[in-house]
C-alpha cells in the first residue's frame, strides 16, 4: 500500500527552498536565489498543470463553441486521443513517425547528435537488462556495471590478445557474463532486500578493482586500445552513421526478445516474486531458480552491451565502469518505470541527451539533473510510465 | 485412504514450542477444520506443512511420499495449495494474472519457446488463460479479470487467493482462516464455496475462529492449544469434549 506523502514535501515552496539551500554553499546567495526563483515557477507551473489536468480534459470532451477551447481540442485529437480513431491505427501511425525519425537521425542529425544516439542505444540494452533484475523480479542490483564491464573486457582482451573478430567474441563474451551473472548469484541470492544490494555493489566494486590492478592482462588503468570494430560481410563497420544503424539492430533485438519473455510464464514468476516471494513459492514457483534465470538473463544484455560499447569506443578502461554508472543506469530504470519496457528506453535516452544538452550550464548540469529526478519521485514516483506502483520489498 | 499424515510434528522456535507431537490424519475428499485460541500454533503448523518452515522433528506424509523436508514448491506440485491468513496476493498484478501464474507448476514452456512463439507455446498460453477464467468463474471473479487484485475489496481478494490455489491444481487445500472479517452473508458464500471445492474432489483443511463455519461443514476438527493437540473428533464430539471447553473459557471453579 501507498503511503501517503505529508503535503508539505509537495508544497513549491518548501522544494525550492531546499534545494536553493542545498546550493548555498557552493555559489552563493546571488545564484541560490535565482535558483529558487526559477524552481518555485517551475514546480508551481506543474502543480497547476496536475491540478488542473483533470478539469481540462473533462472540458475537452464537452462540446464547446468557444473558439480557444477547440482548438485545443484538435490539438489534442492530433495527439493522439481522438476517439474515432481506432486505437491500432493510432499505435501504428505512432510507430511510423518515432521510427521514421529514429530510422532517418543519421540524414538530418550532425556527428555529435548521432554519437548520443549510438550511446543511447548502448544504455538501452544495459538499462533493459537491470530492468529485468529490478523491475521485473524486484532484486536490487547496484553493481549491474560490473557485467557491462566484463562484457567489453571479454571482447577487448579476445581481440587484442587472441585475434578474434566481433562476431566470434560476441557469443563467447556474451556467454562468459551470463555465466558470471550465475555465479555472482548463486551466494547473493540467500539475501534478501538490502543485503543483496551490497553483496551486489561489492561484487561491482571488485570487478573494477580487478580491471584496474591486474596491469598484465588488463593493462590496468591505462585500458586496452585499438580494439577492431564489427565487420559484416567484410565490410568494417566503422562510419558512425553506418554503426548506428547497427545499434538500432541490437535494441530492436533486446526489446523483442525481453518483451517475449516477459509475457511468458517465465516473466509473470518474475513478477509474482517481485509481489510476494513466499506467496509465490506457495504457489509452486522455485523462487531461487527464477531470480538465478532473472540475474543471468540480465547480466546477458549488460553483456551484450559491455561488447558493443568496446566495439564502438574501440577503447575500454576501468573508469567507464565505476559505481556511479551502475546508480545512472539504476536511475534510468527508475526515471522510466520499473519493470515497463518502453518506459526504460526513454528513461536511457533521456539520461544519456540530457547531461549533454545541458552542456551549456556546465555547472549547473549535474544539480539540474539530480533537482529533476527529485522531483520526479515526488510527482511521479512509479516513473515515466510505470503504471504500476512498485516499490522494492523484501 | 488417508490423504495426509502428521506425525510427531514438532516445531521450536528457539525455546518457544509452537507445536509439540501434534499427530493427525486427513481423509481424502473430507473438509477438516483446526481451530484453537490464539497462539496456539495452527499457522505454524500450515507453515510446516507448506514447507515454509521447517519442522524440529516429527514427519508428514502425503499420498505416502514423505514431503517434510521438501521445499514449498515441490510440495505444491505434488498437491498442496493454501491460502493466507493476511491476505498474499500479487497485487500489482491483474486478478487474471495472479491465477495465470499460479498455474506455473503445471506449465512447462521454457526460454526459447517462448521467444520464438512456438506453437506448442501458443497453446500452452492459450489454456492457461481459458483456465483461468474457469477458476475466476468458479469463485465469481469472473467479471473482475482485468482489475489490479490489490484493488479488490478484502471479501474478493480472499476468493481471489482460493482461485490461486485451486489453479495448482491441488488434491489438499489448506485455507487459513477463509472467513475472517467476513460479514455473514459473505461467510455463508464462503462456505458454499468451501463446499464447491469438496465436490470437486478436493481435501480441505481449514483453520477458522468462526464455529457456525467449522461445526457447518467439517467432518473432522483437530483441537490445539499452546502447540498441543487437546482433542480430536466430530463437531458434536468437539462441542461436548471439557478439555476443549477449558481452552476456549478457562477453567470451572
Amino acid at each position: 500500500m501507498k503511503k501517503a506523502i505529508h503535503p508539505l514535501t509537495h508544497s513549491p515552496l518548501i522544494i525550492s527552498l531546499w534545494f536553493s539551500l542545498l546550493f548555498l554553499p557552493f555559489k552563493g546567495l546571488e545564484a541560490a536565489g535565482i535558483l529558487f526563483i526559477v524552481l518555485f515557477a517551475v514546480v508551481s507551473l506543474l502543480k497547476v498543470f496536475k491540478n488542473y489536468a483533470g478539469k481540462i480534459k473533462g472540458r475537452l470532451n464537452r462540446d464547446s463553441d468557444h473558439y480557444f477551447i477547440n482548438i485545443l481540442r484538435i490539438a489534442v485529437e492530433i495527439y493522439g486521443r481522438c476517439p474515432h480513431l481506432d486505437p491500432k491505427t493510432r499505435s501504428i501511425s505512432l510507430t511510423l513517425l518515432i521510427s521514421v525519425v529514429v530510422m532517418a537521425l543519421p540524414f538530418y542529425g550532425h556527428d555529435y547528435l548521432i554519437d548520443i544516439a549510438v550511446l543511447s542505444g548502448i544504455y538501452i540494452i544495459l538499462a533493459q537488462g537491470l530492468n529485468i533484475v529490478v523491475g521485473f523480479t524486484g532484486l536490487l542490483n547496484l553493481g549491474f556495471v560490473a557485467f557491462y564491464a566484463i562484457g567489453a573486457y571479454s571482447y577487448a582482451l579476445l581481440n587484442t590478445k587472441l585475434g578474434m573478430g566481433f562476431w566470434a567474441s560476441l557469443p563467447l563474451s556474451v556467454m562468459l557474463v551470463t555465466l558470471s551473472g550465475f555465479i555472482l548469484a548463486i551466494p547473493a541470492l540467500r539475501l534478501r532486500g538490502d543485503y543483496l544490494a551490497i553483496v551486489t555493489l561489492g561484487f561491482g566494486e571488485i570487478v573494477r578493482l580487478i580491471l584496474n590492478n591486474w596491469d598484465s592482462f588488463t593493462k590496468g588503468p591505462n585500458g586496452i586500445g585499438g580494439i577492431e570494430p564489427p565487420h559484416i560481410f567484410g565490410m568494417q563497420i566503422s562510419r558512425l552513421g553506418h554503426f548506428y544503424y547497427f545499434i538500432i539492430i541490437f535494441v530492436l533485438f533486446a526489446v523483442f526478445i525481453i518483451r517475449r519473455v516477459a509475457a511468458s510464464r517465465i516473466g509473470r514468476a518474475w513478477i509474482a516474486i517481485r509481489e510476494d516471494e513466499i506467496a509465490s513459492s506457495s504457489i509452486g514457483i522455485n523462487t531461487t531458480a527464477y531470480k538465478l534465470y532473472s540475474f543471468a538473463f540480465g547480466a546477458f544484455w549488460a553483456g551484450l552491451a559491455g561488447v558493443l560499447f568496446a566495439a564502438k569506443m574501440q577503447f575500454v578502461s576501468p573508469e567507464s565502469f565505476t559505481f556511479m554508472e551502475s546508480v545512472l543506469v539504476l536511475c534510468m530504470v527508475i526515471l522510466g518505470g520499473l519493470g515497463s519496457i518502453p518506459g526504460v528506453i526513454l528513461g536511457a535516452i533521456i539520461l544519456v541527451m540530457l547531461p549533454e544538452m545541458l552542456r551549456e550550464v556546465q555547472l549547473y548540469r549535474m544539480l539540474a539533473l539530480g533537482s529533476g529526478l527529485v522531483m520526479l519521485m515526488i510527482f511521479r514516483p512509479q516513473g515515466l510510465m510505470g503504471g504500476k506502483g512498485v516499490s522494492f520489498r523484501s | 485412504m488417508y490423504l495426509l499424515e502428521v506425525r510427531d510434528l514438532t516445531k521450536h522456535f528457539g525455546g518457544i514450542r509452537a507445536i509439540e507431537e501434534v499427530r493427525f490424519r486427513a481423509k481424502e475428499g473430507s473438509i477438516m477444520s483446526i481451530i484453537g485460541p490464539n497462539g496456539a500454533g495452527k499457522t505454524t503448523l500450515f507453515n510446516c506443512l507448506t514447507g515454509i518452515t521447517r519442522p524440529t522433528k516429527g514427519a508428514i506424509s502425503f499420498f505416502d511420499r514423505e514431503i517434510t523436508r521438501l521445499k514449498p514448491d515441490s510440495i505444491v506440485k505434488l498437491g498442496v495449495a493454501r491460502t493466507f491468513q493476511n491476505i498474499r496476493l500479487f497485487r500489482e498484478m491483474t486478478v487474471i494474472e495472479n491465477v495465470m501464474v499460479s498455474q506455473h507448476c503445471r506449465t512447462q514452456s521454457g526460454l526459447l519457446s517462448a521467444i520464438i512463439r512456438s506453437s506448442s507455446f501458443r497453446d500452452e498460453e492459450k489454456a492457461i488463460k481459458e483456465k483461468a477464467l474457469e477458476h475466476l468463474e468458479l469463485v465469481g471473479l469472473e467479471s473482475y479479470s482485468d482489475t489490479i487484485a490489490g484493488s479488490l475489496p478484502y471479501g474478493s481478494q480472499k476468493r481471489l487467493e482460493i482461485a490461486r490455489a485451486i489453479a495448482t491444481e491441488p488434491r489438499l487445500i489448506l485455507l487459513d482462516e477463509p472467513t475472517a472479517g467476513m460479514n455473514p452473508q459473505e461467510t455463508g458464500e464462503m462456505m458454499g464455496l468451501i463446499k464447491k471445492l469438496q465436490e470437486l474432489g478436493k481435501t480441505i483443511i481449514l483453520i477458522e475462529h468462526d464455529m457456525k463455519v467449522v461445526m457447518g461443514i467439517s467432518e473432522n476438527i483437530v483441537v490445539l492449544d499452546h502447540g498441543v493437540k487437546i482433542a480430536e473428533g466430530t463437531p458434536s464430539e468437539i462441542k461436548c469434549n471439557p478439555m476443549v471447553i477449558e481452552a476456549y473459557l478457562g477453567k470451572e471453579h
